[in-house]
């Protein structure tokens, strides 16, 4: 058992609001992931959810059970750090085991978890060894596994990735995927990768300074964003934002276009403009393009095209992929 | 090019100015020790010169070891230099993790009060400490020395080890706390290890000072008991007469015990340095 819930959770230094009223409900073995800007306010809402701060006000309650009060160690959780937080002077083995010590289990029950861990994360041959000794990639899946130990009914994860290099990450990535199949625990998970967000996320919770923006599954936020934030965070390359006045829509001040659901021609098209830069990946070529009616766009299109700069060519948005949002940024029904 | 030349030049450079500042620093010590190794004609007749086979006398030795007190003498500056340094590094680490892993109101008044300590020097003091050791019957008693030495050595500790303890990670200290470490377990076993290199040079500034001094030992312990080296020696310097190879002699012995204490901390601050800690 694993659930979470967030009442109105205020938190604030001083004069200084960080969260606004968070309210949420996470489900038992939900893989939930909250995402947005550095400053949003993510990390100290995952702290407050740890019992690491405090929050001034609103409540936090764990399988139904109101956790305020209670200190870290007994809230049932467990949590993984960016800069790993291992113990220095502790062997791989003492690290993980040293939550279940100081529980006061028994050496057998101890020696068995840590076994089990170490075997699920492939950790058997670095037990005796100290962190200095290990890689970047060890010293995180050896935080993983003392996560796991403590078979919490909540993993916190605190940008776990992010001080690895791009091919660990991938594979780390898979590997808290795998984790949350097997395990079926209830993890919640800070990032401000959306790739990090929509390929391990059951839902994404969109948070902006201090206040929650949008909650769904990964596709919910890719097709249907309930504002010009979550459009604009989501989705890489940016959406397209064009004034709605400048292409005669009356009621919506700004739509909102993804790249991908565009076509480009050079023979019709509705929006004519010049080719200003092209990015080619290979799968993926990305043209940036100065147009008459909608200003800068930014197209892409799937394998390799030969377009270059100055090239006039017109663009047209796909049926039905147009986001319109009104003059409060929120979208327009 | 120019600048591996640069380099060597400002290398050599820096050398050359730290030998010449060795030698400067080292240069009465080893006038100290080679003269109390001589009688004292070849002492003021010849004073710069290494002991002969004619000149060479351990007389000076004898008479402090033969002074019989003497050793009563160094064992009182043990007492108290070694008392005194764990009490500076004990209570400074600890008021030094409070001021700077709590936020509580008053925080950096607190910090700037003890602050205050490095720039005030304890010995205008002098006159207040006596009447309160008077009035609480310490006069002439080690604790005495331990007290005021460890209230002088805090200031110092606790703003060299604040500085250093900010430094150290917080997600440390909250894996410790998810784990279910006390914050004294957290104190002691996470933070306390990594900042040794900042303690072992807190031991350095705190040792010299509360060896070398005479100020104190001659106001608050100057009993026969309770002296110590530096207060000892001085029965050799008299009004009239001075016995130089007795002076030169316990001063030599003195410097002793400081350089096997310096030796033992500077070791600490190298293997502290190389310890791997988070990342």
């Amino acid at each position: 058992m694993g659930s979470l819930q967030l009442k109105s959770i205020r938190k604030a230094y001083g004069s200084h609001e960080v969260l606004k009223g968070i309210d949420l409900e996470v489900k038992d073995g939900e893989f939930v992931i909250f995402v947005g800007p550095s400053g949003c306010g993510k990390s100290t809402l995952l702290r407050t959810i740890a019992g690491l701060e405090d929050a001034t006000s609103g409540s936090v309650q764990i399988d139904g059970t109101e956790v305020g009060h209670v200190a870290p160690a007994k809230r049932g959780i467990a949590m993984v750090f960016q800069s790993y937080a291992l113990y220095p002077h502790l062997t791989v083995k003492d690290n993980m085991g040293l939550g279940l010590k100081q529980a006061g289990k028994p050496k057998a029950e101890i020696d068995d978890k840590v076994g089990k861990a170490a075997s699920m994360l492939s950790l058997d041959p670095y037990l005796a060894r100290r962190p200095a000794e290990l890689s970047g990639g060890q010293r995180q899946r050896v935080a993983i596994g003392r996560a796991i130990v403590r078979e919490p009914k909540l993993f916190l994860f605190d940008e776990p990735l992010s001080n690895l290099d791009a091919a660990l990450r991938v594979n780390t990535r898979l590997e808290i995927a795998r984790l949350h199949r097997s395990l079926k625990a209830t993890m919640i998970y800070v990032t401000h990768d959306q790739v990090e967000a929509m390929t391990l996320a059951d839902k994404i919770v969109v948070l902006n300074a201090g206040k929650i923006e949008q909650i769904g599954s990964p596709m919910d936020l890719y097709n249907r964003p309930a504002n010009v934030f979550v459009a604009g965070f989501i989705g890489s390359p940016q959406m397209n934002f064009i004034d709605g006045a400048r292409l005669g829509d009356t009621r919506a001040k700004t739509i909102g276009i993804r790249p991908e659901h565009m076509a480009l021609s050079r023979e019709s098209g509705d929006w004519k403009g010049k080719v200003v830069h092209v990015e080619h990946l290979g799968a993926d070529t990305i043209v940036y393009l100065e147009s008459e009616q909608a200003g800068t766009i930014t197209v892409r299109l799937f394998g390799e095209h030969r377009y270059a700069p100055d090239d006039i060519v017109y663009a047209t948005p796909m049926v039905g992929s147009m986001h319109r949002f009104g003059a409060d940024d929120r979208i327009l029904d | 090019m120019s600048k591996a030349r640069d380099s060597i030049f400002r290398t050599g450079f820096v050398h050359v100015a730290l030998i010449a500042y060795t030698l400067v620093s080292l240069f009465p010590v080893f006038l100290t020790i080679i003269n109390s190794f001589k009688d004292r004609n070849a002492i003021f007749r010849a004073p710069l010169t290494i002991p002969t086979p004619q000149t060479f006398s351990l007389i000076g030795y004898e008479t402090v070891l033969g002074q019989g007190d003497f050793a009563t003498y160094f064992q009182n500056s043990f007492i108290v230099t070694i008392v005194s340094i764990a009490l500076v590094l004990l209570f400074g680490a600890m008021a030094a993790f409070a001021l700077s892993e709590y936020r509580f109101r008053g925080n950096t008044v607190m910090g700037l009060y003890l602050a205050i300590g490095i720039m005030i020097p304890i010995r205008l003091g002098t006159v207040a400490i006596l009447q309160g050791m008077v009035a609480a019957n310490l006069v002439n008693t080690l604790t005495a020395l331990i007290l005021v030495y460890t209230a002088q050595g805090l200031p110092l500790a606790i703003f060299i080890l604040s500085e250093f303890m900010r430094t150290v990670s917080d997600d440390l200290k909250n894996a410790g706390r998810i784990d279910g470490l006390s914050e004294y377990a957290i104190f002691f076993r996470l933070v306390l290890p990594l900042v040794r290199p900042a303690m072992a040079t807190v031991a350095v500034f705190t040792m010299i000072p509360i060896w070398n001094d005479l100020w104190f030992p001659l106001i608050l312990a100057p009993a026969e008991a309770t002296k110590t080296v530096t207060l000892g020696s001085q029965i050799f310097i008299g009004q009239f007469v001075t016995n130089w190879n007795a002076v030169l002699a316990a001063l030599s012995l003195a410097i002793l015990p400081v350089l096997v204490l310096y030796v033992i901390f500077s070791r600490q601050l190298i293997r502290g340095i190389t310890a791997g800690a988070v990342k």
